[in-house]
């Protein structure tokens, strides 16, 4: 572990987890933004100028990932990954798999705190807060950043008591209350038309789709600002899928969307950002329209034509 | 090609092999069912008498029980020689139930349509001729057929007035009997106690007014009581046996008269299901060979509830702990090696624990503190219900550890990563949706520690199980529910009637009813607790996925 920690060089903080601004950070996030617009020079070398190739214009950041390390056991997962992320769009990480999407995904609720192993440097502001903080109230963070995950995870419990879980944890006993939260939140996720009639059986009964848009109606119950989606398309049909994308869609409307996929079919329809994550790096960061037409690297390049992975 | 023939004729062995097991399960679990519903059910249906001449003159009446071959010593083709067991009852003028009758020196025989089977409260079955009823000693009526016919409307009347009787020994005598004992612990505890002299003194003349006031009403009960003994006795009934020897008892201690020669099978049914109402609902006489079983019904199955309600909540928070907040490792490997061995533990070693710290440990320290004024007469020191239970509750929580743990293991990662995501602490979780997730494994880890508990029997021995308990645990007496009384127990019961009792012979059909019935209450207990978890999982789990 101690070794590990020296490659790392000086840059990073030695004790690890924690590591806060000095300065306002959503200053320094737009100071380090190139003034002038990325070109789309294609790049043939091996190494281009990394900076070009992972900072986009990001209007209105709410999320910024800052120099992010994460080793399980001794292995790194993530290599210094940092991004902005824009509020109200969607941001997709895409890449082979193993490449880390989903631990970064998971760092932004701190889901990966579960896993005794895992050790973090570098640090994640929302809205410019730390959520590594100490202070930071882990659950009410995950309050403000809500998941939706590969697999669907409806609780075995009815599908009325599936969305007012959150709600009743927030301490919301009131039943009219609970009553409007769960129809606007099943409105919310399209699902209410299908439900309606039957909100007291079991979330189980649902089929894969409905059981997905049940878990993203769940996640909207708490109002979140931040909606992960940890590949929530793999386990669907198409016709599911292009539901749930229409979805995702409709949700930019009011928060903001980080997926992760396999699918790059998936990432270019639906995000407006697309990060390419390779063996833990953060190899390319772009508006989606130039990374899918006019990869920088070529590692991306290889990648979105099939080439590997 | 071979080769796959010959994979394929081992497959099919394989298969055969494991079918015949089952089989052969199947079978024994048939055959326990059959032998005790064909030896204990058959108990309560009326037997036909038979009366029989001897060739020495003496006559015999009574039912027929078995037939055997007689063992001879003289070798040769001549028909072998058979003998009848026949239950003649009368053991107050004969002394025996069974006799053994060699077949040949039997002159004649049949079935006598007057011949009454008496069933009484105390030794055992008559079987005669009914002759007089009397009233002291005028006759009320006389010659069998007219007894017959009289007999049945006293005896219904002298019946209400034994019911009667017994309400108020049990009510109103039972009650004052109470209190006396309650006023006699105040004036010990008066004493123990360290008031001053004067405050003493006022407070014992207060009680012993008191006491002079429930000993003049007990008085009076107790005259009450002897007026109604008095009443209950006056008919008498005069019956004749087979040989005609007469014998007089009380109509009162007749608890069922019956002709089954005559009844038919009608008369047989109602005969059977009103013995089978007694033995489910009555209590055991005469060292409990005879009536019912209803207090070691109310212990085994009140035993095996507080046993449930110790044991639920012992097993589920360990599980718990082990599972979900333990640091999985070594520490947590040896525990949980520890507690599956604890299952492996005979149950008389569980039992001799029990006695060392429940009963002389914690009791014997509860009846220091609270109850001395009782001392040295244990109260809570001694065996009870509540020692037993929890002894028991010892014994099965492993099995429920185990289980609870692997419904515990069963709920998905991701499901709890679900919960997580919505803001939930870990407590909140757990609470919320992994626990009613895992709730019908912990249901079914309940219902294997019942169906082990209601069937221990050594380790209760010792910590609270009696022969015969003079009271259920569950009576109308402040606070209603007593769980330092001893209790009988089904388990204990079957081994108690078969083997301990002065009356091995008769009582072996009970033996094996009373194991069909504690094999009921297992399975009732059981279905009540697999239709709850059934329940449970529709709710939680739906079949449509």
């Amino acid at each position: 572990m101690s070794d590990v920690t020296k490659q790392d060089g000086p840059k990073t903080p030695a004790n690890g987890v924690a590591k806060i601004e000095k300065e306002d950070p959503v200053e320094a996030a737009i100071v380090s933004v190139p003034m002038e617009p990325v070109t789309a020079q294609k790049q043939t070398a091996s190494r281009p100028d990394v900076m070009d190739a992972t900072n986009p214009e990001i209007p209105d950041p709410i999320l910024h990932v800052d120099a992010l390390s994460l080793w399980y056991g001794s292995s790194r997962a993530l290599d210094k990954i940092s991004l902005a992320m824009s509020e109200k769009r969607i941001t997709a990480f895409i890449g082979p798999s193993g490449c880390g999407k989903s631990t970064l995904l998971r760092c932004i609720n701190r889901l990966n705190d579960l896993v005794d192993t895992v050790r973090i440097e570098g640090d994640i502001l929302l809205e410019g807060r730390s959520i590594y903080d100490p202070a930071r109230d882990v659950n009410a963070l995950r309050k403000r950043v809500g998941m939706v995950f590969q697999k669907s995870n409806p609780f075995p419990k009815s599908i009325y008591e599936n969305i007012a879980y959150g709600p009743r944890i927030q301490g919301v006993g009131d039943r009219r209350e609970l009553d409007e939260i769960v129809e606007r939140s099943l409105r919310g996720a399209a699902l209410w038309d299908e439900v309606k009639d039957r909100l007291a059986d079991s979330a189980l009964g649902l089929s894969g789709g409905q059981q997905q848009r049940l878990c993203i109606a769940r996640a909207i119950a708490v109002e979140p600002d931040v909606i992960l989606l940890d590949e929530p398309c793999s386990a669907l049909d198409p016709i599911a899928t292009a539901k749930i994308e229409e979805l995702m869609l409709e949700l930019k409307e009011s928060y903001t969307l980080i997926v992760v996929t396999h699918n790059m079919q998936q990432a270019s329809r639906v995000s407006d950002y697309t990060a390419f994550l390779y063996l833990g790096e953060l190899i390319e960061y772009q508006e989606t329209e130039k990374l899918f037409i006019n990869p920088i690297m070529k590692q991306t390049e290889d990648y979105i034509t099939g080439r590997f992975g | 090609m071979k080769r796959s023939k010959h994979t394929d004729l081992l497959g099919d062995g394989l298969t055969a092999l494991c079918g015949g097991a089952l089989a052969i399960n199947l079978f024994l679990v048939i055959a326990l069912l059959a032998v005790l519903v064909i030896n204990g059910g058959g108990y309560f249906w009326p037997r036909e008498l038979i009366q029989l001449e001897l060739a020495d003159g003496s006559v015999l009446l009574g039912e027929l029980h078995d037939r055997e071959e007689i063992p001879s010593e003289t070798e040769g083709g001549e028909e072998p020689e058979t003998r009848i067991r026949l239950k003649t009852g009368n053991r107050d003028l004969t002394g025996a139930d069974f006799v053994w009758i060699d077949e040949p020196e039997i002159v004649y025989r049949n079935r006598p349509t007057e011949a009454v089977v008496l069933e009484r409260q105390e030794w055992g079955n008559f079987y005669g001729y009914m002759t007089e009823l009397r009233r002291g000693d005028q006759a009320l009526a006389r010659g069998s057929e007219q007894v017959w016919g009289a007999f049945h409307p006293l005896h219904r009347q002298k019946l209400d007035e034994l019911a009667r009787i017994h309400r108020l020994e049990t009510g109103e005598i039972g009650d004052v009997n109470y209190e006396l004992e309650g006023l006699r612990l105040e004036l010990r505890k008066l004493e123990l106690g360290g008031l001053d002299e004067e405050r003493r003194h006022s407070e014992r003349e207060k009680i012993e007014e008191r006491q002079r006031r429930l000993e003049a009403q007990f008085e009076a009960l107790s005259r009450r009581l002897f007026d109604m003994r008095e009443t209950l006795e006056a008919e008498t009934l005069v019956m004749a046996a087979a040989d005609g020897t007469p014998r007089e008892m009380p109509v009162a201690d007749v608890v069922r008269a019956i002709r089954p020669n005559s009844g038919g099978t009608a008369g047989a049914l109602g005969i059977y299901f009103s013995r089978l109402w007694e033995f489910l609902t009555g209590a055991p006489r005469e060292a409990n060979t005879e009536g019912g079983i209803f207090p070691a019904i109310f212990g085994t199955v009140m035993m095996v509830f507080i046993m449930s309600f110790a044991v639920a909540p012992l097993g589920v928070l360990a599980a718990l702990y082990l599972r979900e907040y333990a640091k999985q490792g070594p520490v947590v490997r040896v525990v949980r090696i520890a507690v599956n061995n604890l299952a492996g533990v005979p149950s008389i070693v569980f039992g001799v624990f029990g006695l060392g710290f429940f009963v002389y440990l914690i009791g014997g320290n509860i009846d220091r503190l609270f109850y001395s004024e009782v001392l040295p007469t244990p109260t809570y020191g001694t065996g009870g219900i509540l020692w037993g239970s929890l002894t028991l509750a010892l014994l099965t929580v492993p099995v429920v550890i185990v289980a609870t743990e692997e419904g515990l293991a069963a709920v998905p990662r991701i499901v709890r990563e679900g919960s997580l995501a919505l803001g939930a602490t870990k407590f909140e979780t757990t609470w919320r949706v992994v626990i009613p997730s895992a709730a019908p494994g912990i249901l079914t880890g309940l219902i294997l520690a019942m169906a082990r508990a209601a069937g221990e029997v050594a380790p209760l021995m010792i910590v609270g199980m009696v022969k015969l308990a003079p009271a259920l645990p569950i009576d109308g007496h402040f606070p209603f529910v007593h769980l330092e009384r001893k209790f009988m127990h089904l388990g204990f019961h079957i081994y108690d009637v078969g083997f301990q009792s002065p009356n091995v012979e008769a009582t072996k059909p009970l033996v094996f009813a009373t194991a069909l019935l504690l094999i009921l209450v297992v399975t009732v207990m059981n279905v009540v607790a697999i239709a709850v978890r059934n329940r449970l999982r529709r709710k939680y789990v739906s079949s449509a996925v």
